[in-house]
């Protein structure tokens, strides 16, 4: 009678059955490889809410007690480039959700466009971030020794802020901007850092997606990288919320 | 703790001080902090003990030899319910006990007598209302409800008086504060207990307990220079907060008569009590403290004044209880819009006045 | 079989190592830094380990060396200050949280629940480089320069007011956080999706889920710490003011931000050597663990509730009396599922058939050193006392107490029980036995007197003290020299055991998990068939079957 557990004194391995190649010696199927990676991508994206967690804590604190600075800084943001960004990064996603459709009904050159866009799309939106990020420089608006409040003291002479219809802070809590600015710079410096090894991931996925590695039936890669350009994406339309949309009318 | 008899009471606390395992109690937290330790220690040793003697009665009765076959028991609901009911209960007590020492440490009375110290690397500084300074000391009376209000100028520090049992962190930008009252004559240590940098454990200092008669001999002989108060007015001036601070019926900012304890209607909406706090960040961020009825226009003093300014001329706010000199220096300057460089005729020089006491 | 041990060894003068095990399944330098395996990984981890403990441990000696003496004669002030510094760094970062889980855990979870692997054994292999590029980064700091902010980088003074080494420090601990997250989510993953057949939830050793409810806090609240890393570093290099008062900046807010994380990183730390203590009471007890689904539940509420503890680090920091109110209450829920797990303990001892083995008396000693190192914990968590005993000598104690005498005293218990199965060799008991008794009583020299200092109020983080503080600290350096002969004393013989120690075939503890149930060292696939488990948790009423079963089989093969 067979033991219920084996103990494998030189016993000899029991006959290989046929496996697709991808299939991992550590697991048993197709289906508990998928599975197991599906679910720690998952547990790998809550790490990331934990990781941004910390700043949207202090985003929460200093909005409470610095609201009027919060105010003016938002303003100072273009909210015509953040809106544009949103939909594209909205439009990525759908990219890459048919890719993910292509990959699962083995669609070799659809999923190869469809990456292609999804990689596009994260180009024009790190592009347009490059745009307004040169703009702060230019303003003086980063954090640090060369950090200017002259737009909060006398918003008149400022384009963004009079155009928000901005009255002016106080020496204080013009001082206070950069705080807002550090948060700024801090929330969508991760957010880009992020969409930066994405993309990366994203050239080597087409390279691939071409050879047909993710259209023979293993299509985790796609589905996790997509759940991870999904989370990216949502977490900018946290960030667009908190940042440019603060007392907007 | 009255409940306890005197005769038992006196040895506990003897036996407590004399076994070197505490320092002396000098305070008048101090014995009572000692109870609610030596409960911890007894019920943690009756603790210890019920479990080392398991351990070692079941390793005795139950060895291989003694016990060749093991009883396989699951577990049994009653006991878990019992060894997680007791400490539980044993814990809340602690929690309750401790949390009522809490609170009368970190609640002084409206009574205590308030002492500003400043933390920076690596030193303490004191400053007595009277005006005395002290450097790593601090020289209070017994038998008076003393309150500190701690700042520092640079890093965490904190201040331990372990023989009164208190302790408090001496933070950048915030007043923290304590109380005690010392109950015995002596020195006391004093020393900084959040690492702070290179000379951390240099920022040590004494406590000196003093009997009320040798108190007031000590704040005759040490008094130099103003009080507090006196260089508060002097930076007030200086500074000319009574170009807006006046009470006259134009005046630009409320007068500061009277303001600290009171209730201010904020111009945002809500109500604050004017404390030591209230007034720093008013000095410091005074958009965001705005009284009722009047414009955000005063200017920020960031980075203009030390620590040791701030409070002195919060002790000089604390004790404005008129306008009158106020109103005087007004006499005297050029602080009103429209007298420029003008001085009222027939003023008399700030000196005869009286203004500063020497 | 003596009555006084239950190892039972195969016969000495026949038996072997058995050839294909996953130490000899391939040989190379690169065979092993490129490995999937989980078991060489934990043993590449074992290594780099115990590296840096007698790092940190060397950094240890030179303090308490300092300390003999009232005046700072030994080393610059300067220079004591980086050196307890990075004896807190190394011995937490890359000692204490990745011990028991990156050596033990690696190696035997996946034996435990019947699988071939982790599920993701790449990533088990990055989280060893990351460990690696994170230790070496702290070595180069040390070596040039050192850091002294003390580990937990305090702001302002880690911002502002130091010229030390703070980024690569940082960094280090970045690094090494990133092993850690990636360590627990295989476990996670593992555990839910990787069980043998008929290996449910409740038929798991403690052991796993030990791991388990560390995994969790790994996952969760690491990552609030390298958050708290990034701030500093930019705070540092760029003044983004968001720790600076005069920038509008809160100091406190970086003490909220990094407790967040460090007070759930003292249960990741302990946690794993408990469920080594499960193990080894059980098996030297002959008994299932008394109250299973108590210790098991246990675990988890200690990782739940620990979430929510973590300013009573903070209580005399200027937080609201409310604040410490909540907290200091949470802290004694905390609390009870340790207390718990001591009496389950205890109680599995009752009614058993024990035997003083090495792991036992380590296991004893973890019992003891880490009641008094929790009920120390109460002291501190109840909010008035912690008045007089915060930032002393008694914090000291306390967590030496917990970190030492608990959690390293488990971590040996384990490695002194696996060790058979890990290398197929006995080590030598009399002198294991030996040195668990020398590290014991080191221990409480060199740390008992501590707590005594901190209730006479001697500050922590002193490089000079005042002089009637000297013969305590006399004291604890004489037991720290006993302690360090303790900790040596391993690495000798179990060195020595590689070559000369006994050969231990499978089970020489005949005990009931699935990693006993094949040879010793284990085959690089762990089980030639998948294991089917249809019995209990620690059902010694099985493995006695299992053994009649295996005799009966022995007779027939003999006889026919």
């Amino acid at each position: 009678m067979p033991d219920s557990t084996t103990i494998a004194h030189g016993a000899e391995a029991a006959a290989h059955e046929e496996h697709p190649a991808y299939l991992r010696h550590h697991f048993n199927s197709t289906e508990q490889q998928a599975d197991a990676s599906n679910f720690a991508m998952w547990l790998f994206l809550l790490t990331e809410v934990m990781f941004f967690g910390g700043l949207f804590t202090a985003y929460l604190i200093y909005r409470n007690w610095y609201y009027p600075a919060f105010v003016s800084g938002s303003h100072q943001l273009n909210v015509i480039w953040g809106t544009t960004n949103t939909f594209v990064l909205i439009l990525s996603s759908f990219t890459m959700a048919m890719g993910v459709w292509c990959a699962e009904t083995r669609r070799r050159r659809g999923l190869v466009l469809c990456l292609s866009l999804t990689l596009v799309l994260g180009l024009a939106f790190l592009g347009i971030k490059t745009v307004e990020y040169r703009e702060k420089i230019e303003k003086h608006h980063v954090p640090g020794t060369h950090y200017s409040i002259g737009a909060f003291l006398d918003p008149a002479h400022d384009e963004a802020a009079s155009a928000a219809g901005d009255k002016p802070l106080a020496l204080d809590m013009a001082r206070h901007t950069e705080v807002y600015f550090s948060l700024y710079f801090l929330m969508t410096g991760m957010h880009a850092l992020h969409m930066i090894i994405g993309i990366g991931i994203l050239v080597f996925m087409i390279v691939r997606a071409r050879a047909g590695a993710y259209t023979a039936g293993h299509v985790t890669m796609v589905e996790n990288f997509g759940l991870y350009w999904h989370f990216v994406d949502i977490i900018w339309i946290y960030l667009f919320a908190l940042l440019y949309l603060i007392s907007r009318h | 703790m009255s409940h306890i008899s005197p005769v038992l009471w006196q040895f506990l606390v003897k036996w407590l001080t004399n076994s070197a395992l505490l320092p002396p109690e000098a305070s008048k937290i101090a014995p009572q902090m000692d109870a609610l330790l030596f409960f911890m220690v007894l019920v943690s040793l009756i603790g210890l003990t019920v479990v080392a003697l398991l351990i070692a009665s079941f390793s005795i009765l139950y060895s291989k030899k003694r016990h060749p076959v093991a009883e396989q028991i699951e577990g049994s609901t009653l006991l878990e319910a019992t060894w997680t009911i007791i400490p539980l209960g044993l814990f809340l007590v602690m929690f309750v006990w401790g949390a009522l020492i809490y609170f009368r440490v970190f609640t002084p009375p409206a009574n205590a007598m308030n002492i500003y110290v400043v933390g920076k690397q690596w030193m303490w500084k004191a400053e007595h209302p009277g005006g005395q300074h002290e450097i790593n000391a601090l020289h209070i009376p017994m038998g008076r409800a003393i309150q500190l209000t701690l700042i520092s100028q640079d890093v965490f520090h904190s201040f331990s008086i372990p023989a009164f049992r208190v302790k408090r962190e001496a933070i950048p930008g915030r007043y923290t504060t304590v109380w005690f009252e010392a109950t015995t004559p002596g020195t006391y240590h004093l020393f900084c207990t959040q690492y702070c940098g290179t000379n951390h454990s240099q920022m040590i200092g004494d406590i000196v307990v003093l009997s009320p008669e040798d108190y007031r001999k000590w704040l005759a002989e040490s008094t130099s220079g103003m009080s507090m108060a006196q260089n508060g007015e002097r930076l007030f001036a200086s500074l000319s907060c009574a170009a807006c601070h006046n009470a006259r019926p134009d005046a630009r900012g409320p007068s500061l008569a009277n303001v600290y304890g009171s209730k201010l209607a904020l111009s945002s909406g809500g109500t604050v009590l004017a404390d030591e706090a209230y007034l720093r960040e008013s000095i410091l961020n005074p958009s965001q403290h705005v009284t009722q009825g009047y414009q955000p226009i005063m200017p920020t003093y960031q980075g203009q004044i030390s620590e040791e300014g701030i409070i002195a001329l919060v002790e000089y706010i604390k004790n404005l209880d008129s306008d009158y000199r106020v109103q005087q220096t007004l006499n005297t300057t050029d602080l009103l819009p429209g007298s420029e460089g003008k001085a009222a005729p027939g003023a008399p020089g700030p000196a005869k006045q009286g203004m500063v006491k020497q | 079989m003596s009555s006084d041990t239950i190892v039972l060894l195969p016969d000495q003068s026949t038996a072997r190592i058995p050839k294909r095990n996953y130490l000899t399944q391939e040989n190379g330098l690169l065979s092993w830094l490129l490995t999937g395996d989980h078991k060489r990984i934990a043993i590449l981890y074992l290594i780099s380990l115990s590296f840096f403990f007698f790092i940190g441990g060397a950094l240890a000696g030179l303090i308490r060396l300092e300390l003999l003496t009232p005046q700072t004669d030994l080393m610059a002030t300067d220079t004591y200050n980086k050196v307890f510094t990075m004896h807190g760094v190394i011995m937490i970062f890359f000692f204490l949280v990745p011990s028991v889980p990156a050596t033990l855990g690696n190696f035997f979870i996946p034996m435990m629940i019947g699988a071939k692997d982790l599920a993701l054994p790449k990533i088990n292999l990055l989280s060893w480089y990351l460990y690696m590029a994170g230790g070496l980064l702290a070595l180069y700091t040390m070596a040039t320069g050192g850091v002294d902010t003390g580990w937990t980088f305090t702001t302002p003074l880690s911002t502002h007011y130091v010229n030390t080494n703070v980024l690569t420090t940082g960094l280090a601990a970045f690094i090494a956080g990133f092993s850690s997250i990636f360590t627990g989510l295989n476990f996670i993953v593992t555990i839910h999706k990787m069980r043998a057949p008929g290996m449910t939830w409740f038929r798991l050793p403690l052991f796993v889920w030990a791991h388990y409810a560390a995994s969790i806090l790994m996952v969760l609240a690491t990552p609030v710490v390298a958050i708290s890393i990034v701030l500093i570093a930019l705070e540092r290099t760029i003044g983004i003011g968001v720790f600076d008062p005069t920038k509008g900046g809160d100091p406190l807010l970086f003490q909220h931000l990094f407790w967040f994380y460090s007070h759930p990183a003292v249960y990741i730390m302990i946690l794993p050597g408990m469920g080594v203590i499960s193990e080894v009471i059980s098996t030297f007890s002959r008994k299932r663990v008394f109250g299973y689904t108590a210790v098991a539940f246990s675990s988890v509420a200690i990782a739940v509730f620990g979430f929510f503890v973590w300013a009573h680090h903070m209580f005399i920091m200027g937080i609201s009396n409310y604040a410490v109110l909540v907290f200091s209450l949470l802290t004694m829920l905390v609390a009870v599922p340790s207390a718990i797990k001591i009496f389950n303990w205890t109680f599995t001892l009752y009614k058993g058939s024990i035997t003083f083995e090495t792991p036992l008396i380590y296991t004893f000693g973890f019992m003891g050193l880490f009641t008094i190192g929790g009920l120390t914990g109460v002291f501190l968590g109840t909010s008035g006392t912690d008045i007089h005993l915060t930032e002393t000598y008694f914090i000291v104690a306390h967590f030496h107490f917990v970190m030492v005498g608990g959690m390293l005293m488990a971590f040996l218990a384990g490695i002194h029980f696996w060790w058979p199965k890990m290398t197929g060799r006995m080590y030598p008991e009399k002198i294991s036995q030996l040195a668990a008794v020398v590290t014991f009583i080191g221990f409480n020299f060199t740390f008992f007197p501590q707590f005594i200092l901190g209730t006479l109020g001697m500050p922590r983080r002193y490089a000079s003290y005042p002089p009637e503080f000297q013969i305590l600290n006399v004291f604890s350096t004489a037991g720290a020299t006993i302690l360090g002969v303790g900790y040596l004393l391993p690495v000798l013989y179990l060195t020595w055991s590689l070559k000369y120690g006994a050969i231990a075939g499978d089970n020489p503890w005949q005990a009931t998990g699935l990693e006993w149930q094949t040879q010793s060292p284990p085959l690089t696939e762990n089980f030639v068939e998948m294991p089917i488990m249809d019995h209990e948790a620690y059902d010694y009423e099985w493995l006695e079957n299992q053994t009649k079963n295996r005799e009966k089989e022995a007779e027939v093969t003999s006889a026919g």
